[in-house]
């Protein structure tokens, strides 16, 4: 058809634009992938904390599957196809392994003859070897009086003893955690002080009647330790277990009970957070799989903190001269160059370097000159979160002088002249004006070393970050802050729970919820730093430089 | 012809307060001054005028060393301020822009808040104390004829100052420090008439106190603020004369050209 040159064609699009949907899919392809990165980690994240209903499998007669009879109850937490011949098979989580040996079992769909979900099944969290799924049956109460699961207050009695049970653990950590802890350090600097004394002299003998004296204190702490043990011990729950097996155990193996088949949403919703809450500030137990991660959030906490204290001063000052004083030349261009290329080297190449320089010659030094008296044992002269902070700063102040050159440069020629004309001095010019107007961009250098140093993993293995560390960074005991203390790290703890843990299948799930919980901690500082960003340019620019 | 920079400070007559001799200046090897010589009147205003590049922005941001800034600049000849050259090795450049100072093309108000720009040149010498601040601040506002308008918000931002008050607040912040000249460098070329009109009678007032020298491109403003008026072009002085005498009388020919409208 022809077109009729009197009109204007509407469909034809200029030339060169028709490629705008590459630009446009690209971007929706990157968008994608971190939506779905996200996703995953927070619904694989979210789940662990659900209590999810318990079902009642009864397996076929002629199942393959049945070893100790053919009923079984757990919690679903996989249906997949097979790779071989495509039929369904479910993964159960059974917990009870101290009974049969393994938490999580296969099964195949076509073998289930029906499936129940009975109410009165309970889910136990206990101390060892992961949940308990059982029908309860009798509680022996101090190995005298018994109350059986036919009693109308069987389950009020059963978390009335929790709770017992609970203060007295807490209990039990207070004395053998701060008390006894108190008294060995006390009797450590006691017994340092003992060494250097003439051992005939009149104040040897005074150290040695005082350590005798905390010796008599901490056996009376021992032993009252000893007996809230005992206590633990003297109840006993009698439970069957789903395959019928009778077993019973001592109360002080339990810590807390829910029955999921009988929670409504608004339960199963006040047990999801009451479980988010205990994940955030409980200890973790067995091997990190299960219990909270308090520890890993406050050290890595702790050690953002610290690693921006220094590198925001160490990187904005080498910016500051490099960009304002420095004759511009090409020993500073090479210099510029050598920072920025800082920014490429493997961060695991700073975790050798902060190995050789922090920790074994400044903490060795250290250790020398101030410590002297507790060698061999290195007090700076191993890993520990204040090297592990200064390793992560030297590798984040590349970021750091790049974006605070970037900004410095960015500040308008107009507001240095107007302060200079006033008869500012240089260094009075970059103090009042230039600063202030580029602490935006500085702060922009900041957030991306934060967001860069809070999630590195490598170079901390080398300079101080453990499995489980016995004590926090800072706590109650004097002098607060030790700094020289080993520390938990979210990220380590991922790759310990998803790499180095004993029972991979039942670590997952706190994988992913640890996961979940550094993207969060990440996002959370760096709202605070743009936020704080946001605050300052709203109050330094808008100007008409 | 170099003539040394003198460290004497002799008292100049008021007709020579301003001294420039033989002055040239070159960014790099590019000369942009060709030898000027000018003796500027003190407590009168000075027009520069000339076609854009012909240096007369150069040989301004001279008098208070602000081409320092830039790399590779470098001049002959002297320049005096009161008789004292302002190249002498041994003068601070911070008490040289403390008796000279400037504003500038765009208003630059600081990112604070009116207050605190108006005494930042106090500041920054070390002078803090309250009375003496508050006192500046009023005396120097109302010498930039700024003081009814902003008396009740002195501590809000200046960045929330319309254009022509913050070219007012800019030489407020200027007269704070008291200096003996005060170089405006196109102080009205963003403003509107309005604005510029306010600003053109502020001159007027300032120049019972202070030295100025106003680099413009609007004739009519050189003709109506000036007493004196300096015509460059390329880099050279062509002359230099009572204002009257410029625009009425030319005597050069490039000048009646360009004052006419002819040319520039």
């Amino acid at each position: 058809m022809k077109k009729d040159p009197s009109k204007f064609d509407f469909t034809v699009r200029p030339k060169g634009e028709t490629s705008v949907w590459l630009t446009a899919a690209g971007l929706a392809l990157g968008t994608l992938m971190v939506l779905g990165l996200l996703g995953l980690v927070f619904v694989e994240g979210f789940k662990v904390f659900w209590p999810s209903d318990v079902i009642e499998v009864t397996l076929k007669g002629d199942s393959s599957f049945a070893q100790n009879g053919h009923v079984i109850a757990g919690t679903i937490t996989k249906k997949q196809k097979k790779l071989r011949g495509g039929a369904e098979e479910w993964q159960l989580f059974l917990g009870n392994k101290d009974a049969y040996g393994f938490g999580f079992k296969y099964i195949d769909h076509a073998h289930i003859e029906s499936i129940q979900k009975p109410l009165d099944i309970v889910v136990a969290e206990r101390t060892e070897y992961g949940d308990a799924i059982f029908y309860p049956q009798k509680i022996t109460l101090n190995a005298s009086e018994s109350v059986s699961i036919d009693h109308q207050d069987f389950f009020k009695v059963f978390e009335n003893q929790l709770q017992i049970i609970d203060q007295r653990r807490d209990e039990i950590y207070t004395i053998e955690k701060v008390e006894i802890g108190e008294i060995n350090r006390k009797m450590e600097l006691l017994q340092q002080k003992k060494k250097s004394l003439d051992p005939a002299s009149l104040e040897t003998e005074s150290i040695l009647n005082s350590l005798a004296e905390l010796q008599t204190k901490y056996e009376v702490l021992a032993s009252s330790a000893k007996v809230l043990r005992n206590q633990q011990d003297l109840s006993t729950l009698e439970y069957q277990l789903p395959t019928g097996e009778e077993r019973s155990l001592s109360l002080g193996n339990f810590i807390r009970i829910h029955r999921p088949n009988q929670m409504n949403v608004f339960e199963k919703i006040g047990h999801f957070f009451a479980e988010i809450y205990r994940f955030l500030t409980e200890r973790p137990r067995e091997a990190n799989t299960e219990g909270g991660i308090f520890p890993a959030i406050f050290g890595t906490f702790i050690m953002t903190v610290l690693m921006s204290a220094a590198v925001m001063p160490f990187g904005v000052i080498a910016a500051i001269y490099l960009r304002e004083y420095a004759s511009q030349g090409a020993l500073v261009q090479a210099t510029r160059i050598a920072v920025n290329n800082l920014a490429g080297v493997p961060s695991i190449v700073f975790g050798v370097f902060g190995l050789g320089f922090f920790v074994y010659f400044l903490g060795g030094s250290i250790d020398q000159l101030f410590f002297s008296d507790r060698l061999p044992t290195a007090t700076f002269g191993t890993g520990g979160i204040l090297w592990a902070s200064l390793t992560l700063a030297l590798m984040t102040v590349p970021v750091v002088i790049v974006a605070t050159e970037e900004a410095l440069a960015a500040v308008p020629r107009g507001a240095r002249e107007a302060s200079l004309a006033c008869g500012a001095s240089k260094w009075q010019t970059i103090q009042r004006i230039v600063l202030p107007v580029s602490a935006p961009g500085i702060l922009t250098g900041l957030i991306l070393a934060m967001a860069r140093g809070a999630g590195e993993v490598a170079p901390l293995m080398l300079v101080g970050v453990v499995k489980l560390a016995p004590s926090l960074p800072i706590d109650g005991l004097f002098p607060f802050v030790h700094f020289e203390r080993k520390f938990m790290h979210l990220g380590f703890h991922i790759y310990d729970l998803g790499f180095q843990s004993p029972d991979s299948e039942a670590a997952r799930p706190m994988v992913f919820a640890t996961t979940l919980l550094l993207i969060i901690l990440v996002i959370f500082l760096n709202l605070g730093a743009i936020f704080l960003r946001n605050h300052l340019r709203k109050k330094y620019t808008s100007s008409s430089f | 012809m170099e003539t040394k920079p003198t460290t004497s400070t002799t008292t100049p007559s008021d007709d020579q307060f301003i001294q420039i001799d033989n002055f040239d200046f070159h960014y790099g090897t590019k000369q942009v001054l060709f030898n000027l010589n000018i003796d500027i009147p003190k407590e009168q205003v000075t027009a520069f005028i000339g076609p854009s590049g012909c240096g007369k922005s150069t040989l301004l941001r001279s008098i208070n060393r602000m081409n320092d800034l830039v790399d590779g600049a470098h001049h002959s000849g002297d320049i005096r301020v009161n008789g004292q050259s302002v190249f002498n090795p041994l003068l601070e450049v911070i008490s040289l822009r403390k008796r000279v100072g400037m504003v500038f093309q765009k208003s630059n108000p600081f990112p604070k808040s009116i207050y605190e720009n108006v005494v930042y040149s106090l500041r920054v010498a070390g002078r803090n104390g309250k009375e003496q601040l508050d006192e500046v601040v009023e005396t120097s506002l109302k010498g930039a004829a700024l003081w009814e308008e902003v008396k009740d918000r002195l501590h809000d931002s200046a960045l929330g100052l319309s254009g022509g008050q913050m070219q007012r607040l800019c030489i407020a912040r200027a007269i704070a420090n008291k200096p003996e000249v005060i170089l405006m460098d196109e102080p009205c070329s963003a403003l509107d008439p309005i604005a510029t009109g306010r600003i053109e009678e502020l001159i007027h007032e300032l120049k019972n106190d202070f030295t100025i020298l106003i680099v413009t491109h609007n004739m009519q403003q050189a003709a109506r603020v000036s007493d004196r008026t300096a015509f460059f072009y390329l880099g050279n002085l062509i002359e230099y004369n009572k204002t009257d005498e410029i625009f009425m009388n030319p005597k050069e020919t490039q000048t009646e050209a360009y004052v006419t409208g002819r040319f520039g």
